[in-house]
């Protein structure tokens, strides 16, 4: 037992007094709550919360910077031992976790304002802070039980966020399906950590450390599939991302940046944990699983999201499609592990989770941005948009900023962990003579899909709602979003630019994270030349987003000063874009996002199978339609084709177990008799 | 002895002249090249010259509907692209700012160009903009994975993705262009050069018919200087594509150092070489209809399932 980290431990306490603040201001009496005080509601919580994240960053950055692995009680209960750890891993996503929850606590201060006299903001403080202290818990748990009871903190207080607006069908809908399916996820977690510690002998994560590779192989794979398929509900992984693009759009938007950015990161923790930490080198299969799902997991998502109209729907497949090209990373890097190439394997890690940081950010940007769209315009509907540039300058900036990161376009910071990614799979060729070296180049291909199909999606993302002429009356009339909204998004938006263009400088903190997983430290290996990075070696392959930056400064700098000389002594006029003769351009001749996106989904449509309707309606004569109805829409696969007919089985079923519930005590008293018996001689079995 | 800073920066600039100058010209080949093939006289080799320098003489008019983005684009689009030509080699093995990026940087910058491209046909406002910008971004979508999967190949045959470093073993080993494996990434990146240049069968350069119409959709509403930049930076890309197809397959007479008098030669047999590969292309043009769009996905696929092939290829050989 080492002594607390006082900066953890003061993150944790300011989280918890926001947390109670909320509970006293949304449900207490008397003055203080938010009916008769609505701005001190807003404000107190979430200063809390601002409090905990700086404490929180300011933790993490000393962990990261001498790393250790003291274990620490919590004095809570002492019904399980409640260890906290902060190791490296730990430290790399309370990083995330602070980055991220300090843009949106910021964030939150101006864009609840609109919403305190008619809703309990007391009760979202208390959900907000109550999610961030989960989270916290969960990233630095050091014992399976507290690790669980961390993730039910964490799952029931965004379930409570996501229903914040219950009064619509839609949100409850969603919520209900996010906690079921959550909890599925939680039983298969249970099941794993519990066969664990039956081999373990406790279930301190200290005792799991590469012991998992020990297990007998039937129960190895199963404890590996259950935890994998467990963490993966959490972060979205295909087939189990079917919750994931219902439940985060209807969350209010600053919890929709926290639930995209962080909280699906959860199940990467989790899986980066056991792959890395419970497991030494698994069989070649784990790994080859791990990829292939994580590559389906990204084109899935990037080809959902490409038809998607409502903007923060969009941004939620998105989020199923970078957790593809993370699991990605962590597939190449198990097989490198197995292979016994360990260089390569901390390639892979560090690109999966410094793009686990990446997506954080840009994503939380992005969501940000949308939320601040969102409350101007009233709706998601991209289609009413447009023209938003103008109106909203700043959102419209911060949104391309983001927009820009997320398609893995230099020099920002998504091209970084995508090059790192590339650069694994590339190197992966050579590890091995076996049929399976050419899922490599194929698994870079189909990444190399994804983030070109994710720019497109983004064209249209960024285009539709902001450039051209607005496309409703709420559009032409949008307003700025609050400065506090503002500043939040200038913050995300500086980080994804510092993280890309200095990588160089701030990747060897992943020393100790390698060293611990693979045991070997990247920086050797990745860092060189003084502003580039390298991949293994100089001679495979260097990049340089700063460099790139530089250039790029200099040649545009160059290029403007010549272009504007000229200019000067020429007439610059605006006028009307060509509208082939009309009578001046109206919002009717702009594309829209379905027909911009509706290319790829007749070249894709095999895999959306599109359906489409005219109707035509008549007045008198059957050559004049009087009005014209149109209905595109696509197939949604998964829930038809296979949550469809679970969801009848399992109905099924129960009602077939009504035949046991027959509501006498005396009947439930022999089941309880009857089950004591059964554990009795399963547990002296010999 | 010069600095390394130094000699960055010099073949730097030496091979920045060199796109900006041979740039026009080779568009301006094919186009003459084109026109004696289909027995028409044509323009003449230097009309892109010509048209350049018209370009930048003149004023222009912006679209009222269209923000800060149209007149960021063009400058985004030719930095973009340039910088993405100082990362390949042109007359030395030894590319400029080879530390920079590699192969994967080329395409992502190339990337940029066209993210910016298409914003700037959706911030006109009007159909034409935005119909380019959904064409050209799903060709690009679809264009890039067999472009990364030849690229793959050529890149596992070096054990790098830095240019420099493919270059430098392909000249130092001996002749392996007949490998099966180089042969089918030849003929996929082959594919993906028609593609990404526009040029037919999956674009048409000279048409302004709507309903064909991919890059020059996307730039209508653009004049004067600004489209001037544009036209140059796309006769880059051209370029540039050609070069990186001919110096990572056919890399014979590619000094590896920089040196004036081998940097001469270099040249001569760079131009030889892009004749030749310009040769093909208008013969392509020339021989093929311009595609219906929906088609282009076959070819496209073509090239991916070549390029696959070719990485098959290097278990049986």
């Amino acid at each position: 037992m080492g002594s607390p980290d006082p900066f953890l431990a003061a993150a944790l306490a300011s989280f918890l007094a926001g947390a109670v603040s909320g509970l006293a201001t949304g449900f207490g009496a008397g003055l203080g709550t938010w009916k008769q005080r609505p701005a001190a509601a807003r404000i107190v919580a979430f200063a809390f919360a601002v409090l905990g994240s700086l404490l929180l960053f300011v933790a993490s950055c000393r962990a990261l910077a001498h790393p250790s692995s003291a274990t620490w009680s919590l004095p809570l209960v002492t019904l399980f031992p409640c260890t906290v750890r902060l190791d490296p891993l730990s430290a790399w996503f309370t990083l995330t976790l602070a980055l991220l929850a300090l843009a949106v606590s910021i964030y939150s201060f101006g864009y609840l304002r609109p919403m305190e006299r008619t809703r309990n903001l007391g009760a979202l403080g208390f959900f907000y802070n109550s999610l961030l202290l989960g989270l916290a818990l969960v990233f630095t748990a050091a014992n399976a039980f507290f690790f669980l009871s961390a993730w039910e903190v964490m799952a029931v207080s965004a379930f409570c966020l996501v229903t914040f607006e219950h009064e619509k069908a839609e949100t409850r809908d969603a919520a209900l399906v996010y906690i079921i399916m959550s909890h599925a996820g939680t039983a298969m977690l249970l099941a794993a950590f519990l066969l664990l510690a039956a081999f373990a002998g406790g279930t301190d994560f200290a005792s799991f450390h590469l012991l998992a590779s020990n297990l007998p192989p039937a129960e190895l794979g199963a404890v590996f599939l259950l935890f994998f398929a467990g963490f993966g509900v959490k972060a979205g992984i295909v087939p189990l991302h079917v919750w994931l693009p219902d439940a985060h759009p209807v969350a209010p938007s600053n919890v929709s940046a926290l639930m995209s950015g962080i909280v699906i990161k959860c199940g990467v923790y989790g899986m980066a944990r056991v792959f890395f930490d419970f497991y030494g080198p698994p069989p070649l299969w784990t790994g080859t699983v791990v990829l292939a799902v994580g590559v389906v997991t990204a084109v899935v998502g990037v080809l959902y999201a490409l038809q998607e109209h409502d903007l923060k729907r969009l941004l939620a497949y998105h989020s199923i499609e970078n957790i593809g090209i993370i699991v990605m990373g962590f597939g190449a890097a198990l097989m490198f592990r197995t292979l016994g190439h360990p260089n390569l394997a901390a390639i892979a890690i560090v690109g999966a989770l410094y793009h686990t940081l990446n997506h954080a950010i840009f994503k939380g940007l992005l969501f940000l941005a949308a939320g601040s769209v969102v409350q101007s315009v009233r709706t998601r509907n991209m289609e009413e948009m447009g023209g938003l540039i103008r109106r909203m300058p700043g959102t419209a900036f911060f949104f391309l900023i983001g927009a820009i990161a997320i398609s893995g376009l230099p020099p920002l910071n998504g091209f970084v962990s995508e090059w790192l990614t590339y650069q694994a799979l590339l190197a992966g060729f050579g590890t091995t003579q076996s049929l399976t070296r050419l899922m490599f180049p194929i698994a870079g291909a189909l990444l190399a899909l994804t983030a070109a199909l994710a720019a497109a999606c983004f064209v249209k993302a960024f285009g539709i709602p902001f450039l051209a002429l607005p496309r409703s009356e709420a559009a032409a009339n949008a307003q700025e979003a609050a400065p506090a909204m503002q500043y939040a998004m200038a913050l995300l938006a500086t980080v994804c630019v510092v993280l890309g263009l200095g990588a160089t400088w701030i990747l060897p903190v992943f020393d100790p994270i390698t060293q611990r997983a693979v045991g070997v430290a990247i920086s050797p290996s990745l860092v060189a030349h003084g502003i580039a990075l390298q991949a293994g070696t100089a001679q495979s392959g260097t990049v340089s987003p700063a460099g790139i930056a530089l250039v790029f400064l200099a040649l545009t700098g160059t290029v403007a000063f010549l272009v504007r000389r000229r200019l000067r002594h020429a007439r610059v006029a605006t006028g009307p874009a060509w509208d082939c003769g009309l009578p001046g351009l109206t919002s009717d001749n702009e594309y829209t996002a379905t027909a911009f996106s509706k290319p790829l989904r007749l070249i894709f449509s095999a895999f959306y199978r599109p359906n489409r309707e005219i109707r035509p309606e008549y007045d008198v004569s059957p050559y004049y339609p009087s009005a014209i109805r149109f209905e595109s829409g696509i197939e949604p696969t998964f829930e038809k084709h296979f949550y469809g007919p679970l969801r009848t089985w399992i109905f099924g079923l129960s009602r077939r177990m009504r035949a046991i519930q027959a509501g006498s005590i005396h009947a439930y008293l022999a089941y309880i008799f009857v089950t004591l018996i059964l554990l009795l001689l399963f547990g002296v079995r010999p | 002895m010069i600095s390394t800073a130094t000699a960055v920066f010099l073949t730097a600039v030496v091979q920045l002249l060199l796109l900006l100058t041979v740039a026009p010209l080779v568009g301006g080949l094919i186009k003459t090249l084109k026109a004696r093939l289909q027995v028409r006289r044509g323009p003449g080799i230097l009309q892109p010259y010509r048209d350049l320098h018209k370009l930048f003489r003149k004023g222009m008019v912006l679209p009222e509907t269209a923000s800060w983005i149209f007149s960021a684009t063009p400058y985004v689009v030719f930095s973009a692209t340039a910088i993405a030509g100082l990362m390949i080699p042109m007359i030395s093995a030894k590319a400029p700012l080879g530390l920079f990026g590699g192969v994967l940087a080329v395409v992502y910058l190339l990337g940029l160009g066209r993210f910016f491209l298409a914003l700037a046909g959706l911030d006109t406002g009007s159909s034409f903009g935005g119909l380019g910008s959904s064409r050209e971004m799903t060709i690009a979508a679809l264009a890039e994975p067999a472009m990364m999967l030849a690229v793959f190949t050529v890149a596992i045959g070096a054990n790098s993705t830095s240019l420099s470093e493919i270059a430098r073993v392909a000249t130092s080993t001996t002749w392996h262009f007949l490998a099966p494996a180089q042969m089918l990434a030849f003929a996929a990146l082959f594919i993906v050069l028609i593609a990404e240049t526009g040029r037919i069968p999956v674009d048409n350069p000279a048409t302004h018919l709507e309903l064909t119409m991919i890059h020059e959709a996307m730039i209508l509403e653009y004049s004067g200087p600004y489209l001037g930049l544009i036209e140059w930076g796309a006769s880059i890309k051209q370029l540039l594509l050609m070069t990186l197809l001919i110096n990572a397959f056919l890399p014979f007479g590619l000094r590896a150092a920089w040196s004036l008098g081998g940097l001469l030669v270099s040249l001569a047999y760079l131009l030889l070489k892009l004749l030749v590969l310009a040769v093909s292309i208008v013969l392509v043009e020339t021989a093929n209809a311009k595609m219906r769009f929906f088609r282009v996905p076959d070819l496209l696929a073509m090239a991916f399932t070549l390029a696959a092939l070719g990485l098959v290829s290097t278990f049986l050989f």
